[in-house]
């Protein structure tokens, strides 16, 4: 988000106090120095914490990907672009990215699509539905990590409760060893997934559904529409908007999925579900090779910012329109 | 009255002021020092921060100043992981504490090697030298002592003897093949022989060094980390044993995603009379306690079998302790104290309180678990050692053999592709 601060003069109440004519320019200048003055005193502690604790931490690690650097000292053996042409070389790494792309998808193919059914389910008048909403939202307000410490307990192989609840129903064909099989851990970390964000993405929708005005779905009743052209034609172009910014929270939030993966699976078996942030991870704080551990950090920064601009210029351009920030608008 | 927008105006000014302040106060660190007249103060790190260690070792620093009247012991507790980065930046700046903490192989190496490390062989004469020998190996650098054990501990097989007597194993293997027979054994009777935390990588890794510690012998596995080449017959060989014994398919199930100490993982798998064995440390009898039920009297110990045909023999252990080393030019008060540390007396309260092994041979009669009984007459006999390997690597190397291991025993990479990788990136950390 970006903002500027600038106290407007015309709403203070000392815009109804005007200063003698005379030395009115010059007052209004030293006010407006004063202004000034004033916002950059209170910009100061958050810019220099922002600059401390953000900018030049994010350009230290840019510099730090260019060294061979155990994270002690300073940096002092620079290798160029090693660290980056040993990253798209590394199998790991290229698989962090195809098990980036496939959660992405996933997100969009199946846990949208659920959220967005659940949405226009539960706004509709019916019984409970309070109940329901705070039921499905719920396990938003759960931390990563305790959903995974949770779910770690659900699918331990055999005596986990899923396994042992597939059991009694006579479904064992079914239960398996979840996270702990190569070739189910990613389904088992999506379904993890989907059941913790789900009720969010919902959360979005029936907000953006209560914004949907009645009128127009009646009018459209009334021109003869059926149920599904009202809902394609009526209700998901005006829900348009709230679908572009939940696509947005949603990929944003797969390229830098760590902690469920940690707690669950710390990246395994064999590497199976690693993310990008649990591979650099692993090579700063495991290894300490923290210039190449920088390189994976700059990378996953690359992407988000790459996708981040990407979607804002060509897919949120209408809806950001009147809500960013430019220069032009100072108030004067 | 003044004027009001005035007012708000100056207040607005004296926060904003504030403000400023604030955040130039902030960036000013506190900076203290001091000294004192006529005692001396040593400085002891430690990483003794859990419960009962924590007060014992307090308790024995007080006794120290109480029998040194001009010696005050300050005490300085880290968490493990905190300690090792803190002491990386130490190293680093070429300051380190009085007393520190040790686990001796590489990283204190590379300390001696930067002159930070006095070379205690002459000062802790005689009473150094009649520690017991294992617990010093860690310590000792071109045959000169730069530590002084208080812990020492090694990595062998736990087993459940009432699942051994069920599948009609007399006595514990003391051969590789015979291991994999008792494997084969255990597998007919449908008991899962082995419990392992593949999750966490370094359990499996236990496998693959004692392997290769019995493959080719107990010197070769620093030997390979300094010529940085992995890729020597016996290595290989070492892998394919390993692979003999994941082709039985002797682990639990889902042992690829299990933790070690969680109550589904590999401790709690053999403390519930699940799994009938684990390779793991002194402490595996109290982790399956705490994560399962326990064994009591049914958990027996025994050493790594030996592999026929291999440069190393039974008696070789894979393990690590805890000792003390002094910085370059600690005071004599600091030895003073090391020798205390190290003394019958407080090794005796060592062992009986915090449950730690003895390393004063005559403190030995304190040891009331049968079991880590039987781990001491292991280490009472040790004929060679190597230190466990996230002491002995560095981090990079300690972590690649951990994660390649983990992929033979998971089927993805070969014996040979295991000791390449590791050379690589032995290499790579020069």
């Amino acid at each position: 988000m970006t903002s500027t601060f600038l106290p407007d003069k015309r709403t203070g109440r000392d815009a109804g106090l005007p200063p003698p004519a005379t030395d009115r320019s010059r007052s209004r200048a030293r006010r407006r120095a004063l202004n000034w003055l004033t916002a950059a005193g209170f910009q100061l502690p958050a810019l220099v914490l922002f600059m401390g604790l953000v900018l030049l931490p994010m350009l230290f690690a840019l510099y730090a990907a260019f060294f061979r650097w155990g994270g002690f000292g300073m940096p002092t053996e620079y290798i160029g672009g090693e660290n980056f042409t040993r990253l798209f070389q590394d199998d790991v790494f290229l698989g962090d990215l195809w098990r980036c792309l496939l959660l992405v998808v996933l997100s969009l193919v199946v846990q949208l699509p659920f959220a967005l059914a659940m949405a226009v389910l539960l706004n509709q008048r019916m019984r409970g539905r309070a109940v329901y909403r705070m039921l499905f939202f719920a396990p938003y307000v759960l931390s990563e990590a305790i959903t995974g410490i949770l779910f770690g307990m659900i699918f331990a192989p055999d005596d986990g409760f899923a396994d042992q609840v597939l059991g009694k129903v006579g479904l064992d064909g079914l239960g398996g060893e979840w996270f702990a099989d190569p070739s189910t851990v990613m389904a088992t970390l999506f379904l993890v997934m989907t059941w913790k964000y789900f009720g969010f993405h919902m959360m979005l929708y029936l907000a953006g559904l209560q914004a949907v005005p009645r009128e127009l779905t009646e009018a459209a009743l009334i021109d003869g529409a059926g149920p599904w052209q009202r809902f394609r034609n009526v209700t998901l172009p005006l829900l348009a908007p709230t679908l572009r910014i939940s696509v947005f929270l949603s990929v944003i939030g797969a390229i830098q999925l760590f902690d469920l993966v940690w707690v669950t699976t710390a990246g395994g078996p064999d590497h199976h579900s690693e993310t990008m942030a649990v591979t650099m991870f692993q090579y700063g704080f495991k290894r300490y090779q923290v210039g190449y551990a920088s390189a994976i950090s700059v990378v996953m920064f690359g992407i988000s910012l790459v996708f981040a601009l990407a979607y804002q210029r060509f897919v949120l351009r209408r809806d950001l329109e009147g809500a960013t920030t430019t220069m032009r608008g100072d108030g004067k | 009255m003044g004027d009001p927008a005035l007012s708000r105006r100056g207040f607005l000014a004296a926060s904003a002021a504030a403000g400023l302040g604030m955040t130039t106060l902030s960036a000013c660190g506190g900076d203290s020092g001091g000294g004192s007249s006529g005692t001396t103060t040593i400085e002891w790190w430690n990483i003794s921060t859990t419960e009962p260690a924590k007060t014992v070792w307090a308790a024995l620093a007080r006794k120290f100043e109480a029998q040194n009247p001009k010696v005050k012991v300050k005490i300085v507790q880290l968490e493990n992981d905190a300690y090792k980065s803190k002491m990386t930046a130490l190293t680093s700046s070429g300051k380190l504490p009085d007393i520190f903490h040790t686990w001796g192989g590489g990283v204190l190496k590379q300390q001696v090697d930067a002159g930070l490390v006095e070379d205690l062989t002459d000062r802790t004469k005689p009473w150094g030298d009649a520690l017991l020998p294992v617990a010093k190996e860690p310590y000792l650098i071109d045959d000169r002592v730069y530590g002084i054990p208080f812990d020492i501990g090694m990595i062998g097989f736990w087993y459940n003897k009432a699942l051994f007597d069920q599948a009609g194993i007399a006595e514990p293997p003391t051969t590789w093949s015979g291991f994999l027979d008792a494997v084969r054994k255990l597998k007919a009777e449908t008991i899962t022989p082995l419990a392992l935390a593949g999750k966490e990588k370094w359990p499996g890794m236990y496998y693959w060094a004692y392997l290769a510690m019995r493959t080719a012998g107990a010197e070769a596995l620093q030997k390979a980390y300094d010529d940085k080449d992995f890729t020597g017959a016996p290595f290989v060989e070492a892998g394919r044993h390993l692979e003999e014994l994941v082709a039985l398919q002797p682990f639990q199930k889902g042992f690829l995603g299990a933790a070690y100490s969680s109550p589904t993982g590999q401790a709690a798998a053999v403390g519930n009379g699940k799994a009938a064995m684990e390779l793991m440390g002194q402490w595996a009898p109290v982790v399956q306690a705490d994560a399962g039920k326990g064994l009591g009297k049914d958990l027996g110990f025994f050493p790594f079998p030996a592999v026929e045909g291999g440069k190393g023999a039974i008696t070789e252990v894979f393990g690590g302790g805890g000792g003390h080393a002094l910085r370059r030019g600690a005071p004599q008060e600091a030895v003073d104290f090391l020798k205390f540390f190290a003394s019958e007396a407080t090794d005796l309260e060592l062992v009986k309180k915090t449950g730690t092994l003895p390393v004063v041979p005559a403190a030995e009669s304190a040891i009331a678990d049968p079991n880590i009984k039987a781990v001491q007459e292991q280490l009472k006999k040790a004929t060679g050692f190597q230190l466990y390997l996230d002491q002995a690597y560095a981090p990079a190397v300690g972590q690649e053999v951990n994660d390649s291991v983990a992929a033979l025993i998971a089927g993805s990479r070969s014996p040979e592709q295991v000791a390449q990788s590791i050379t690589k990136t032995a290499k790579e950390e020069q």
